[in-house]
């Protein structure tokens, strides 16, 4: 086997795995390097197997509300290590399609610990260990580094795998924690206080900023807080966390916010309170590839300082999102083979939270539209006026647009309520391909339809909705 | 009823062409199988007949426009008497009342207006795009896209034209940045543009490699004295070019590896010898095709290739007459080169680059002796052709050229 190629891939998340397959399929001979499992965090500790968990928690969920919809069951009951054998297993069966899919494409894969060794000549090397032995060495004149994130540690606030707990912690419980505090309300802190509420577990939510969400318009922040608290979660905002008192089994805490002190006693804590790229031990020193605050520096072709080395993905900084990190793993290996990719477009990149009820969100906020100087047309469309939404008995929910007052630029798009991650694609796709309202409102929805509510928040921006 | 006369297909390839000249005027009575206009295409000047009768109402595209897609209407024809609507029926079906509503009260109609602004042309462009355009007042031809497939988008709106207007379609990147006074700007013409596109396809996607051979053409020179002279009245002239053709066509029937066609799946065997000769026009150039060439004679030869010149010159070839072809043959004899080597024309496998025959010294034996000596290169597509059997094509073509008896029998 020879040891040089067109391109090596470090890491096989949904960045690597991705570009490793679209060189292949340009005619490139490529090379992946992925030390632990194929498919990344998404598939194996990230997206995938949270919403094996949430699905099992809406069902759950809809268990209890059987009444509603004229159903009755008795002894309702779950046995959470099947909850979580079905997560697993979903985690193991996609990250076996990735291997299939890599082995179909002829991609070389190694399995083994990447770092960057220099060049030899036009080359850069890349030298390959299995814990602590080295494997071998293979070139190649391109390198892209896609080896991901993981959460952030705040001091006092580690997590120690039994009481304070990570992502994996979270996401492969033996017991459901009876008192749970949830330390950050990103996506994934979010999700996981959904589910254990869902299942039954007493949450509090403790978020250093004054809502949750921050990431959203604050609209939606606010509308999934009330909806969270009716669902009988505590959530604190403006909330500081005192030092954690582990005993035994169980932790407590003081945190501080604007309403006062609060004393809480739980039984576990996750930690979610943010990323930091893996940028360790890969030789990046010595060359022209910039790291700040432990993300990779990029053009918009995700080409680093060094030229033949490119970052993409949660490596190279926010979103740290799977869609992100595969359509940056695209257009970087679609410019190294001298097509013409388009840069991606920050506003253009949706963010979902698959939490109950369900966020989703692209480009500019309200407000962030109005501080970049735009004068708006807001439009608004509620659920409960949603034939659809009624039947299926999920009134609880929110389509809300933002328009350019004078070009009809869509600027953004914000949603809350049931399905709305399977939507916001139509929004997605009105602002890459630059639509206004005039190509929205031409737009024939199907009836009956959640979505007929992104239709009625666009005539609710400009000639008024019709049926509110 | 006025009825709408649309760019025809002129060719079962054709999907745009140029409108290069309105032969009738709006106005003129026209009746079925008038010649109302020329269309330029990749190759060619053709003329487009009216179907029906009428007058010609009203001209929606103008002379010189480029790019024209397929089945645009170009014209209305009315009967007498009638009133010229202003735009085809296509038009006014796409934008209805645009113009009776509260006009520009409503982003969506001025929007809808906008497309009257391209003059036929199709230009990508989204809709938000269009709408900031025509808003600035910013006419989109005078803009360059840069998103996909040269898309214009908002940024490039507000990045503003590239180009003084009176130069819309210059590149994007400019080849030098003289001053704008110190430049003349020559739009392309439809055949430059064809020109451009397949040669650069054929360099960087066709593995061209060039064999070099030199030909004594004495004999070949002597035979053609004879011939010519005997031809009674002029009735023929048969030039070194016809003959050349001749030989290389007789060259492919006895090295039939070269008669090829590189596909990815498989390589095409040609039973045929269909020789394109490249013959240079005022704007560029065009290989109208000998076919079966090996199998005719000089004289035919002759004749034929005359006449496709004549009518490759004045732009009336036939599609069929420019289009196929197995093999080329570019011939540079009469502009005092010494070699040079052709780009190849795709889907072909080789072309033959034939230089002026000049006297040089050539060693016989061990005498240096005097002849009129010929350097043919040969490009080929080494996909389908390897050297040993380029060279062994290029040795054959001299055995003939050295021998041309083989012409004549
Ligand atoms: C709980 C959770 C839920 C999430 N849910 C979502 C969601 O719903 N939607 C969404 O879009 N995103 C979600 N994410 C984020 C998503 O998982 C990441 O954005 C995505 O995985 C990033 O892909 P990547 O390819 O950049 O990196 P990763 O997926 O992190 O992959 C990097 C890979 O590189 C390997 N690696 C690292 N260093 C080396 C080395 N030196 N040599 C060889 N291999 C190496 C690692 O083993 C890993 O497999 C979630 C994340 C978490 C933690």
């Amino acid at each position: 086997m020879s040891d040089t190629f067109d391109l090596i891939v470090v890491g096989g998340g949904p960045g690597g795995y991705v570009a490793a397959l679209r060189a292949s399929q340009l005619g490139m001979s490529v090379a992946l390097v992925e030390s632990t499992h194929f498919g990344g965090v998404c598939l194996n500790w990230g997206c995938i197997p949270t919403k094996a968990l949430l699905r099992s928690s809406e069902i759950h969920h809809l268990l209890h509300e059987l009444g509603t919809f004229g159903l009755s069951a008795d002894n309702i009951s779950f046995d959470l290590s099947k909850i979580v054998g079905r997560s697993r297993s979903i985690a193991r069966r996609m990250g076996g399609g990735i291997a299939h899919l890599l082995k179909k494409a002829k991609v070389t894969t190694f399995d083994g610990r990447a770092k960057l060794t220099g060049r030899s000549g036009e080359a850069h090397q890349v030298a390959i260990t299995k814990d602590g032995a080295a494997v071998t060495t293979i070139k190649a004149p391109h390198v892209i580094l896609a080896t991901g994130a993981r959460g952030r540690q705040l001091p006092g606030l580690e997590t120690d795998g039994t009481l304070i707990w990570g992502a994996r912690e979270a996401m492969t419980p033996q017991e459901l924690p009876k008192r749970l505090l949830v330390i950050g309300s990103g996506a994934i802190g979010i999700e996981f206080a959904s589910f254990y509420r869902n299942m039954g577990s007493e949450v509090t939510i403790a978020e250093v900023a004054d809502r949750i969400l921050i990431a959203e318009d604050p609209e939606i922040s606010a509308a999934a807080r009330k909806a969270f608290e009716k669902q009988g979660m505590t959530i604190i905002t403006g909330a500081k966390v005192g030092p954690l008192n582990k005993s035994e089994n169980e932790v407590s805490t003081t945190i501080e916010s604007p309403k006062g002190k609060i004393d809480l006693t739980v039984d576990r804590v996750i930690c979610a309170v943010g990323i930091v790229g893996n940028v360790e031990d890969l030789g990046l020193e010595g060359t022209k590839i910039q790291v700040d605050r432990t993300h990779i520096v990029t053009d918009g072709f995700c080409r680093t300082g060094e030229a033949g080395i490119y970052a993409i993905g949660d490596v190279a900084g926010a979103p740290w999102l799977a869609h992100k990190a595969s359509h940056e793993a695209i257009l970087c290996v679609e410019k190294i083979a001298g097509r013409s990719p388009q840069p991606l477009h920050p506003l253009n990149i949706p963010g979902c939270t698959y939490s109950r009820p369900q966020i989703a969100s692209v480009g500019l906020s309200e407000e962030k539209a109005i501080a970049a100087g735009h004068k708006v047309k807001v439009g608004r469309f509620p659920f409960i006026a949603n034939g659809k939404a009624v039947a299926m008995g999920e009134t609880d929910g929110l389509v809300k647009t933002v328009f350019d007052a004078a070009s009809g630029e869509l600027l953004g798009a914000h949603m809350i309520g049931a399905e709305v991650t399977e939507m916001i694609q139509g929004y997605v796709i009105a602002r890459t391909g630059e639509l206004t309202e005039a190509e929205l409102i031409e737009t024939v929805f199907p009836h009956p339809t959640i979505s007929e509510t992104m239709h009625e928040a666009t005539l609710a921006a400009f000639d008024g909705p019709l049926h509110i | 009823m006025a009825t709408d006369i649309l760019m025809p297909a002129l060719s079962p390839t054709m999907t745009e062409g140029k409108l290069a000249r309105w032969l009738k005027a709006e106005g003129d009575t026209v009746s079925a199988g008038d010649v109302i206009a020329e269309i330029e295409t990749d190759k060619a000047t053709m003329e487009v007949e009216a179907v029906d009768e009428g007058i010609l109402g009203r001209i929606l595209i103008q002379e010189g426009v480029e790019g024209i897609p397929v089945n645009t209407p170009i014209a209305i024809l009315v009967e007498d008497g009638e009133a010229v609507p202003d735009a085809s029926s296509e038009q006014a079906a796409a934008a209805p009342k645009a113009e009776t509503a509260s006009a520009e009260t409503t982003p969506a109609a001025r929007a809808a207006k906008a497309p009257a602004e391209d003059k036929g042309e199709r230009i990508f462009v989204s809709p938000l795009a269009r709408r900031m355009a025509h808003e600035r007042g910013i006419a989109l031809d005078a803009l360059t896209g840069s998103g996909p497939n040269g898309r214009i988008l908002k940024r490039d709106v507000e990045k503003g034209p590239a180009a003084p207007k009176t130069a819309p379609k210059a590149a994007a990147t400019p080849v030098i940045t003289a001053s704008e006074e110190t430049v003349r700007r020559v739009p392309n013409s439809t055949m430059r543009k064809v020109i451009a596109r397949r040669l650069t396809e054929s360099k960087t996607q066709v593995p061209h490699f060039y064999v070099s051979i030199d030909i004594e053409l004495d004999a070949l020179l002597a035979l053609r004295s004879k011939l010519n002279a005997a031809a009674q009245e002029n009735s023929f002239k048969i030039s070194v070019n016809d003959m050349m053709i001749k030989a290389v066509a007789l060259a492919l029937k006895k090295v039939p590896g070269v008669n090829v066609q590189f596909t990815d799946a498989e390589t095409l065997h040609f039973e045929n010898v269909d020789i394109s000769m490249a013959v240079s026009i005022p704007d560029g150039l065009i290989t109208p095709i000998i076919r079966n060439a090996d199998r005719k004679s000089l004289r035919d030869i002759s004749v034929e290739a005359k006449d496709l010149a004549k009518r490759a010159r004045a732009g009336k070839l036939k599609p069929e007459e420019f289009q196929g072809g197995t093999f080329s043959v570019s011939n540079m004899g009469m502009f005092g080169v010494r070699d040079f080597a052709a780009i190849i024309n795709p889907p072909q496998a080789g072309i033959l680059a034939i230089a002026s025959g000049e006297k040089r010294a050539v060693v016989r034996g061990s005498e240096i002796a005097v002849a009129t000596v010929m350097t043919a290169t040969l490009s080929v597509d080494h996909r389908a052709v390897d050297g040993a059997l380029g060279a062994e094509w290029l040795n054959a073509l001299r055995d003939i050229v050295q021998n041309p008896y083989f012409l004549v029998v």
